[in-house]
């Protein structure tokens, strides 16, 4: 080519310019199919490996059946929650504890097949649980939180009926049967695929799910989209009503504002609670707010860095910082606050609950000059960046908040990647903005991964004989028995009283729909449950 | 056959590039704070599944160890799985980086057929309005953040107007991707004679393009209007008129051609900064580029995606360096390669 060849394809590339053509916004070939717009996807098809994401719990979700699911009840507003009290069926049709309380024997659904056709059997469901206490990771941990930690534990009695022998009787057992992780793998299709180095087919099951779930896999393009398509033949519940399921990945909040607006998305996740506040007050849509139990969102006090080994400092901290400004500019209410009670006792055994501080300079001040520093210090303030949703602007308030009394807060920005390092491991960050969320809903839960010592959630470094002796009996306790409401009592009033930990408030788990969307439920693990949607239209 | 040699030549001496960028993305990953282990192992993971994690990633053995790995699977076209996605590299490379060139090369389209008619009548009427009209354009396009003129088509086109589709990446979701030849959603569509597809795929582009293109027309509108400027008021082209030749053949035989060289280098230029401006786009428009990814990788530490993304673009802008070159040596025969 030389450049007269050159100049002429130039000329004729510029006749050719494409004529921009825009379609029609409204899409035709909707029924039956709900499109969900989220921020994040999901990373893996499998819950049980090392790496999955959150967004990967849906799937587990939505695709697998677990031996047991949680009952459903209505909240005051009307709206659906799962109900953590009571335990409903799911491939297990019924199932009974022995009378000696160490085991507990899982009739299976006899009609219940995988997607390939082949009946569940109970070899399946020891296969399964096999595999979520031996793979290692988070799947083992959550297991090891039910008290099963090894595969002698789980029996094939014959086909139908699979008991699971228990090395402690414990409440967490039963409801951990209910969580994302312990779903029930197609064994037969996961040993076909699995190789010496991989025995639990991480690689093949990665991609390619294999269970009895509610939807079937119709595509999956990582970092696009996530597509389900409805299991007609599903049998440990009612068949879903929609036919399809499209989980679009949309990065910008803005974006998936406008696509719920304009009305071609029917479900919006991952609502920033700006957005979300704005939305209600401009109506036309369904938005549901449920607070996430067991979680909350509050300052975290190292009290093995100085001064705040002192109580009194700590509490300063509890006075000085403004509570209501917080929870209306940085949470734009999305919540449920929790400061300002009354009482300086805890009200219930509810956990969380408002801890007795407000904002009170005077007496932070007070406190400040009774423990010798009455002209303030200098801290870090540190945030996960990751979140920087919530915890950017509440930072930018604390500091200002801690500045009134004297504390000079600097603000350490940290990215996501390191703050699991920073904060849990190393256990380094004087003041942080933390939260944490329990699956299982009870208070003992919540202290065992968070106040108790040691404990990788425990990023206060706190160390109370008492707390750490009162949850290790509390912990398999059963509720209803004499001791747990006192223990759980006394746990929330040492909480209250040496303050390692500032409750802020308890976020919701907001989620927008269109007005026809109907049978939206809460769940523990803040996932989308595809299951109970329909449309009204359909 | 002399071309063909220089060209090989040319790859030969980008090799040592290459090498370096290996290197130091190698060590560079690894300077990263934050420990991928700890991240990946889950939030309830303990000391011993993170230590579980950290083998399995082979983050137990010295660096040099690794090193050695790394170039053992690299000589094999092996780049290693992206953690935070789970896929192979080489993977999500081959899928994502069409979607990004389509998009880039798209803008830069655009704005190349506005920029150079507007820059060189600009340049033939200074001070006129259309001058005018460019020097605005110009300021516009720099000074307008690239995510707010995204956000901004947006709401206009979509939000207001509803004449665009929904901005869900590169295709509405009733439309399947057309069969894989390029991975040019718009070209593959029309390969497989899928009209309908080719209108959705190129629907789906409108948008984001144009967001690119305003960007990138500021540059190459200026740098058009000064060369062309430089070019008319040269011995040659006063010669030219002298003689009596139309205005129309000075302009496109003489003077254009001359003012070429420059233009290009911008070119080259402005297709780099919207390879790395794409990242904002891709947010806003769903887009499964290259760009979200590689900042995705980054933030979470994750090495194989980061290196192998590092390394594709290196690989990109050594074949595009040698393109412009080449281009070079075309359009102006005094430039040669060996120079």
């Amino acid at each position: 080519m030389d450049r007269r060849d050159l100049l002429k394809a130039m000329a004729v590339t510029g006749g050719l310019l494409p004529m921009l053509k825009y379609l029609p916004a409204s899409a035709a070939g909707r029924e039956g199919t709900l499109l969900v717009v989220t921020g994040f996807g999901p990373n893996s098809m499998d819950i049980q490996r090392s790496g999955s994401n959150r967004p990967s719990y849906q799937i587990a979700v939505n695709l697998y059946d677990r031996l047991l699911t949680y009952g459903r009840s209505e909240r005051p507003d009307g709206s659906i929650s799962y109900d953590y009290a009571t335990l409903a069926p799911e491939l297990a049709e019924s199932w009974e504890v022995a009378a000696d309380g160490m085991s507990a024997t899982f009739n299976l659904r006899r009609d219940a097949t995988f997607w390939d056709g082949t009946p569940v059997t109970a070899a399946d469901v020891k296969w399964s649980f096999d595999r979520a206490v031996s793979v290692g990771g988070f799947p083992t941990v959550q297991m090891r939180a039910g008290s099963l930690e090894n595969p002698e534990q789980f029996v094939a009695v014959d086909d139908h009926t699979f008991r699971i022998d228990f090395i402690r009787p414990s409440k967490l057992t039963l409801p951990d049967l209910a969580v994302p992780v312990p779903i029930i793998i197609n064994s037969t299709i996961a040993r076909a695929n699995a190789t010496d180095d991989d025995p639990w087919a991480t690689e093949y099951l990665h991609r390619n799910p294999a269970g009895s779930g509610a939807f079937m896999l119709e595509r999956w393009d990582p970092g696009q989209q996530v597509v389900y398509r409805r299991n007609d033949n599903w049998a440990s519940g009612t068949v879903p009503a929609v036919e399809r399921v499209i989980i679009r990945e949309v990065p910008s909040a803005s974006t998936r504002r406008a696509l719920l607006e304009r009305g071609d998305a029917d479900v919006s996740l991952d609502l920033p609670p700006r957005d979300t506040s704005e939305l209600i007050a401009a109506g036309g849509l369904q938005v549901t707010g449920v607070p996430i139990e067991n979680c909350v969102h509050a300052l975290g006090i190292n009290v093995a860095i100085p001064p705040f080994d002192d109580v009194r400092v700590r509490q300063a901290v509890a006075y000085a910082i403004p509570y209501e400004e917080i929870f209306r500019s940085a949470a734009y209410q999305r919540g449920v606050p929790m400061y300002g009670a009354t009482s300086p006792t805890p009200s219930s055994t509810a956990w969380p609950q408002p801890f007795p501080y407000a904002t009170d300079h005077d007496r932070a001040r007070a406190l400040l000059a009774e423990a010798g520093l009455a002209d303030g210090f200098d801290v870090p303030l540190a945030f996960n960046m990751g979140l920087a949703q919530w915890t950017e602007p509440t930072a930018l308030l604390i500091q200002e908040g801690l500045g009134r009394v004297g504390i000079r807060a600097t603000l350490d920005r940290v990215p996501g990647a390191n703050w699991r390092t920073r904060a849990m491991v190393d256990k380094s960050l004087p003041l942080h903005l933390k939260n944490f969320g329990g699956w299982l809903n009870y208070p003992d839960y919540y202290f065992y991964w968070v106040y108790q010592s040691d404990r990788l959630f425990n990023s206060m470094n706190y160390a109370n004989a008492e707390v750490d002796s009162l949850v290790d009996t509390t912990l398999h306790m059963e509720v209803d028995d004499p001791d747990y409401a006192p223990n759980i009592r006394r746990m929330i009033q040492i909480a209250m009283e040496e303050v390692p930990l500032v409750p802020l408030w308890q976020p919701f788990l907001d989620v927008a729909m269109q007005t026809d969307v109907e049978g939206y439920e809460y769940w523990f693990h803040r996932q989308l449950d595809a299951r109970p949607l329909r449309k009204a239209t359909d | 056959m002399a071309r063909l040699i220089m060209i090989l030549r040319r790859f030969g001496q980008a090799l040592p590039t290459l090498v370096g960028i290996i290197v130091v993305t190698f060590l560079l990953t690894r300077a990263l704070p934050g420990d991928p282990a700890a991240y990946f192992a889950g939030a309830a993971a303990d000391a011993e599944s993170i230590e579980e994690v950290r083998v399995m990633l082979g983050l137990d053995r010295s660096l040099p160890e690794q090193f050695w790995i790394y170039l053992g699977d690299l000589a094999q076209g092996d780049l290693g799985m992206s953690i935070s996605t789970g896929q192979p590299v080489l993977t999500e490379i081959l899928t994502r980086l069409p979607a990004s060139l389509e998009l880039t090369l798209t803008g830069l389209l655009i704005a190349v057929v506005i920029a150079l008619p507007l820059g060189i009548l600009a340049a033939t009427r200074p001070g006129s309005w259309v001058d005018h009209l460019c020097r605005l354009i110009v300021t516009a396009g720099v000074s307008l953040p690239i995510f707010f003129t995204g956000l901004f088509l947006v709401y206009i086109f979509y939000y207001l107007a509803g004449w665009a589709p929904s901005p869900l990446g590169r295709l509405d979701i009733f439309f399947l991707p057309p069969p894989h030849v390029t991975g040019f959603y718009t070209i593959d569509a029309l390969l497989a004679g899928d009209v309908e597809t080719f209108q959705a795929a190129l629907a789906q582009l409108a948008l984001p393009a144009l967001t690119l293109a305003i960007f990138a027309l500021a540059p190459l509108a200026r740098m058009t209007r000064a060369s062309m400027l430089q070019v008319l008021s040269s011995d040659f082209v006063r010669t030219a008129r002298a003689n009596g030749l139309p205005p129309g053949q000075v302009l496109s035989t003489y003077a254009f051609p001359n003012a070429l060289l420059p233009i290009l280098t911008t070119l080259g230029m402005v297709f780099s900064f919207l390879l790395g401006a794409n990242v904002l786009v891709e947010k806003v428009f769903a887009w499964p580029g290259i760009g979200s990814f590689a900042i995705e990788a980054l933030i979470v530490s994750d090495y194989a995606a980061v290196q192998g993304f590092v390394l594709a673009m290196a690989l990109l802008f050594v074949g595009l360096n040698l393109a412009i070159d080449i281009a070079y040596t075309v359009i102006d025969p005094r430039v040669s390669l060996d120079a």
